[in-house]
Parts: structure tokens; sequence; C-alpha cells
């Protein structure tokens, strides 16, 4: 049955009722069958000059893909994708399209840009079903690569470079590969068994090794990896995972927890199901800190675990820098915003447990240097919310443990590893580093562009030495 | 996957274990620990290293069966695998890093308990390979729960002390560590691994002695990496992460009561009467999850 498109507004998405959703982990979104896909690609213009693919950090050549999904033939949109993108299920996905590609399309002028994000997804999704791998490499390269850490862009930079045939090998200090795709973004977004474990299959069907339980700077040094066991280069992606707390009384209390350790025994370690092994505390009355992607993640991991869950948040609704659909969908959930809110300290019971968080009301002053109106407390506005869980989403770091045991490794005061923008090239020879390692926390995509960046930084690289 | 080769009862519910495990044994040091997994529904669980052997490529950890986890671990046979085992992890002893001639001047007292007497054998090993030879007090409830004897009589003058008084001296620790001070013995470094409970009155004593005095902070951990905070405690006025930081840290600043309180975090109910039941009389407390 055809669907009748109004090229100004885009073919609906369906989703999963927010009432149900709340109540299971199971994906929100349920991605295009084929009748809508290919009615939502026939809003594409086609443009020659086409300003999305300007938009995507790793500048897929949107419109061609598009174009095949017109048609019905998804191996050959599967194939234009992979060229530029390791991980097209994923960032159909997660990506923030409409501040990256969609943002940029002149759809979007008049009317709803083209989904671009839930094409790619179903192009991504459907290939798998069909079992379309990616193309791999025509020639070997005689070199060994060396890849740390598995996420975002250790998986794009080790599959670039596996395409162009090197030998490449990925170390991964947690048990699964995947970095925050496996630990951090929860299951209602991003299935793990369905999605990410096929794409990382999909990497490795091109030649890739992954060694999971190595912890470089611990299990062994990036030094020795290059004098002892043969490796040429190194990528070093190894994210920011150093989770930030707000150094507020209380704060050791039972029931505070990082959004990383919340996160990681949901997600990692499958502790929403009941018959997992890993404990996670099923909170009746949840307070999350910080309005970021991550915080949402939270508050409705939190949701679906039983809680009542209020998002505190210091700045207001405007300034929240979590996607505008996440947002969305934690409000149609029932999750409470409190904005121009901030915690000062955590109450706790005899016994240890949270009982409270205290926070203060606050209004946005002028705008400092980057144009952002800075928060200022309201003095005497103090107020107690009751809850039994607090979670502190307050953005992260890198970790320190491979720039403090790398010989040579510059590091920046927000101890981020220095690395040239366009090739990934650290202070260090041979080692070549991109994605929150680098930059401190951002999104997925930006992470995948850089490991694209530096596979071409290292091909140049071991170009020069042979 | 990660085999085991070899597997001995030292007591009961206390087992012991030589497995495969090369890049865990070629880069290990004293202190440091690591995290199995003991197939892929498993939880991570931390663990001590009591010895490794860089040419055969193993590592021999030591499990007390308390829990889910470890139950099953103790149930494993030689020639089973550990689904994962991550390390090492956590920060070397200092003493590896001391210069070896101040070293070789100091007199060092260990104190173990219970399990935490396996991660002090690698450092008084480690030590009398470089020279030093130091006091170790190992402490248990009674005369079964002793371990590892043999192995410390060989690298460190040891003496024994049982709860019950079943076998050597008797009473806690701390007393023997008094009785030894009042025999004559001076003490410039005491090294406490054990029970919580145990290293926060061995700290109070050897500050009213005025001995310096490091602890190994067994806290709760999931990843073991730094990347989650499970494991904060508070050191002097500072959180510290007990899996990056530490784990060993200064006794006299670690805030006792409130790492104690925060294993508590996940114990049951039927968990804390299990313990109270198996342990009877000589239940007290002292692992620090059930008080």
């Amino acid at each position: 049955m055809a669907i009748e498109v109004d090229v100004l507004k885009r073919v609906p998405v369906r989703e999963q009722e927010p009432k149900v959703r709340a109540t299971n982990f199971e994906e929100v979104c349920l991605g295009y069958n084929k009748e809508e896909a290919e009615a939502e690609a026939t809003r594409c213009l086609n443009c020659n000059n086409p300003q999305c693919q300007k938009g995507c950090p790793v500048a897929i050549d949107i419109p061609a893909f598009i174009q095949e999904v017109k048609v019905g033939n998804i191996e050959g949109a599967y194939q234009i994708i992979s060229k530029s993108s390791a991980l097209p299920a994923v960032c159909g996905r997660v990506c923030p399209q409409e501040s990256q590609c969609e943002g940029k399309c002149i759809r979007g002028f008049k009317g709803d840009p083209v989904s671009i994000g839930k094409l790619e997804r179903y192009v991504a999704d459907t290939a798998r079903q069909m079992g379309i791998k990616p193309n791999g490499a025509t020639e070997k390269r005689n070199h060994k690569v060396a890849v740390i850490g598995s996420g975002p862009s250790g998986l794009t930079a080790a599959g670039d470079l596996a395409k162009m045939g090197y030998d490449v090998t990925i170390f991964e200090a947690l048990h699964e590969a995947g970095g925050v795709l496996v630990y951090g973004i929860p299951e209602f977004r991003l299935p793990k068994d369905a999605v990410v474990k096929k794409e990382i299959e999909n990497v490795k069907s091109l030649g890739v090794k992954i060694e999971t339980d190595v912890v470089i700077g611990r299990s062994v040094t990036i030094d020795s990896l290059m004098k002892d066991e043969g490796f040429d280069a190194v990528f070093i992606g190894s994210g920011a995972g150093l989770p930030r707390f707000m150094h507020i009384p209380g704060e050791q209390a039972m029931g505070v927890f990082s959004a990383n350790e919340f996160l990681t025994r949901s997600n990692l370690m499958k502790a929403f199901r009941e018959d997992s092994t890993t404990p996670i505390m099923h909170p009746k009355k949840a307070v999350i800190v910080g309005g970021g992607n991550v915080a949402m993640d939270a508050a409705r991991t939190a949701l679906r675990l039983g809680a009542e869950v209020h998002v505190v948040y210091r700045r207001s609704e405007e300034e929240l820098p979590a996607r505008k659909e996440e947002v969305e969908h934690a409000k149609q959930e029932g999750i409470i915003f409190d904005l121009l809110t901030n915690p000062v300290e955590i109450l706790a019971d005899e016994n240890g447990w949270v009982k409270g968080c205290r926070c203060i009301r606050m209004e946005l002053g002028e705008p400092d240097e980057s144009g952002r109106r800075s928060p200022v407390e309201v003095a005497g506005s103090e107020f107690d919310i009751e809850c039994d869980c607090v979670i502190m989403s307050l953005g992260t770091s890198p970790n320190p443990l491979i720039s403090s045991t790398t010989e040579g490794l510059e590091i920046n005061r927000r101890k981020c590893i220095v690395a040239e923008e366009g090739n990934g090239q650290t202070s260090k020879k041979g080692v070549f580093a991109g994605g929150d390692a680098v930059t401190g926390a951002a999104t997925v995509i930006l992470a995948m562009g850089a490991g694209r960046a530096a596979a071409q930084g290292i091909d140049e690289y071991l170009k020069s030495l042979d | 996957m990660f085999k085991i080769l070899e597997r001995n009862v030292l007591a009961a519910n206390i087992y012991q274990m030589v497995v495969e495990a090369p890049r865990v044994a070629a880069g290990c040091l004293p202190g440091q620990f690591l995290i199995v997994r003991v197939d892929n529904e498993g939880e991570r669980i931390p663990l001590t290293i009591c010895d490794y052997d860089r040419e055969k490529g193993t590592v021999e950890i030591v499990v007390q069966s308390i829990g889910a986890e470890t139950n099953q671990i103790a149930k494993m046979q030689t020639g089973d695998c550990f689904a994962d085992i991550v390390g090492p992890l956590g920060n070397p002893s200092d003493l590896v890093k001391e210069d070896l001639e101040e070293l070789k001047k100091k007199k060092i007292v260990f104190i173990a308990g219970g399990v935490g007497t396996a991660p002090v054998y690698p450092q008084a090993k480690w030590l009398k390979e470089h020279g030093v030879t130091a006091d170790v007090i190992i402490g248990a409830k009674n005369k079964d729960l002793v371990i590892l004897e043999e192995r410390f009589k060989s690298v460190s003058n040891l003496y024994i002390t049982t709860d019950d008084g079943s076998y050597g001296r008797s009473g806690m620790v701390t007393k023997c560590l008094q009785d030894l001070v009042d025999e004559g013995h001076q003490y410039d470094l005491c090294i406490a691994i054990g029970p919580m409970i145990m290293m926060k009155f061995v700290c109070k004593l050897t500050k009213e002695l005025g001995i310096p005095t490091v602890v190994s902070m067994n806290t709760i951990m999931v990843d073991g990496t730094g990347m989650c905070g499970a494991c904060r405690l508070t050191v002097g006025d500072e959180v510290k992460f007990a899996c990056v930081d530490g784990p060993e840290f200064d006794g006299h600043l670690v805030d006792f009561d409130q790492a104690m309180n925060r294993m508590k975090l996940y114990a049951t109910e039927e968990g804390r009467l299990r313990l109270a039941q198996e342990e009877g009389k000589t239940h007290h407390g002292g692992c620090g999850v059930c008080s």
C-alpha cells in the first residue's frame, strides 16, 4: 500500500506507546518499514551540492544512498554508507541529526528536513537482516596497528585501517567491546544484542582482532606494545570515562551513584533483568543531577526500574544539552524536570542512606564570554526534595591512566590528549588519538569522525615508513 | 578464556587457584589486584593476587566463598575457565618504588586477617627477594582458618594468633601487635590487609603507637578502572577511587566508618542472616557487610 507523502512533512516513525515503554527496556523507536522508508526517500531533492553531506562528520554520500532506498536497492545503499561509516545502525539511532545532516537539509527551510537518520537506520537494519557485510580490503599491507579502546572512535579507526589492508588489533579494558555503546547508552535507545554486537561483528569481519580485558597502562603499556609486540602505530580512542562528582556534603551516602556506575550496572551488566547476578538499586524516588544525554539515559533507566524521577538542572529548558528528541521522550514517559535548581547537600538518614536532596533555586545571569548565561544562586531559596537515590550526571573527563604511563604523550590542563585536528597525530611519534580522549565528552559521531581522520593520518605515516 | 591449572582447598570455604592469565602475570606487582567474571552471565568481582609466575604466565588467586559469585568460583575445578580476568589493577605497593637502601633500614610489620592474608604474601615475598625480612602477623578465628603458614615461614618472621587461642598466640591481631611492641619490637611501618573492621582497629592502635600504617581498601567495585566511582572513599579531606588511586592508602587518614557503611549497599537481609547462622558465635561483623 503506497503511503501518501506531504513533501513538507516527514513520514512519521512508529514508536512504542509512552505508558507501555516506561515499564520495559525494549527499543522506544520502532523504525521505518519498507513502504515508509521508500516514501520518505522520495522527499529527498537529490541536490547537486548536498548540504546534508557537509553536516555529517564522516561525510556519508547521503543523496546517493537515499536514491538507492527509493528504488529498493538495500545492498547498494548499504555499501555507499559503509564506505564512510562503520556503525550506521548505531549512528542512525543516536546521532544528533538535528544539528548535523538534517540540520542542513534544504527541505528543512520550509517544512521538515528529510529523516536521514531514520533512513540510515532502516538501511543498516535491513542489510543486517539480509546478511549483507561491508566490503573488506583488496590488498594486504605489512604493518601492525594497535587501537586502544573499542568505542565509536576506535571501531571506526580500526574498520578504516582494516579496509586499507593493515593488521589491526583493538585492546579493550572491559569484557565486552563497544565502549559507551555497551555500557552507557541504554537498551531502549540502542539494542545491544540485535544492533551493537552485530555492528562489531561487521568490523571483525574486516579482519580486525579484538582483545578484551586489557587495561592499557596496567596490563601493558603503549611503549611496550610498540617496542615488544611489533605495533608500528597506535591509535588512542580511550574516551572520557572518569565521572565528576559535585563535592557537596553527603555525596558518599548510600544511594548516591555516578551515572556511569548506574548505567554500567544496568546496560553492561544487565542488572535491569531479574536474573542478573549484578545488583542495582531500584529507587522509589530518584533525583538525577544534570541535563545532558547521559542524564536523560539515567533518568529513563531509573524510571523503568520503578522510580518517580526528577531531573534537577541548574539552567533552564532552553539550555538543556540533551537532544530535543530525548527530552521529549523523557517527558512523555513522565520524567519531572526541576529546572533552574541545583543541589547543595545530600541528606542521609541515621543508617547512612539517602533521604533527600537539598537544592537551591537558580536564576540566569548576564551572558558570559561564550554567550551562555551562567546560573546564579537565589539567596535563601533552599528547599528539600525527598528521595532515596541521587544520580550524578555532571559529565566525565579522560582517564589519566594512559597518558600517565606513556612516555612523551602531551596532555592539556583538562587531561585531554593533545592531537592534531586533521590527522590525530600526538606529540609522540607513531601515536595518534581521537574522540573523547582528545575533545572531552562529545558525541558518538564526532568520535567516529576523529577515528576516520586518524586512520588517514596513520596510513600516511605508515606509508612514509615504507 | 582463562584456564584453572591448579586448585586447592586452603581452609573451609577458602580456595586457592593457579590460573592462566599471561598479560596479568607479565605486569603485576605486589599490591595490585584483578577482576574476574566467571561466565557471560557473571558479575565482575575484585580478587587479590596471591602470587604470580611470569615465565609460566600464571597468577594465583585466593577466594573465600561468601556469596553467589564466589560460591560459583568455589565449585570450579582444574581445567575450567574464567570468562574474564582483568588486570593487574590498582597501584603497586609503595614498597616496590622505594629506594632499596632506605627500605633495608626499615622494620616492617604486616598484619593479615582472614582471606586478606593472601595479598600480604607477594609483598613479604618481594621484600625477602630484595633482602628485607619483615614480621608478619596472621590473625584467624581458629586453627582451621589459618592459611599459607608454610609459605609465610619461608619469606618472613611469622606470628600467628587465633581469636579462640586454638593455635599460636591468643586474641585478635591488635593484641598480638601490642604484645610484640611490649616485648621490645620497634616498627617503622605497618601494612594491614584484612576485613575493614580489623584495619580500622589496627589503625587506631598504630596511631597511638606512632607507627605509620598502610591499609588496602576492599570496597565495592564494578569496572575497577576508574570509570564509575562505586569504590569511592574519603581519605583525609579528599574523595578517592580505591581502584585507581589505591587500593593502598594511609590508614590514619581513611574514613573507615563511612567505608564500612558503603559496603552495606547491596547487602540483603537474607545474606546477613545466613552469615550470622554460618558463623555462629564467632560472628563479629568483621567483613563490614553485615554489622
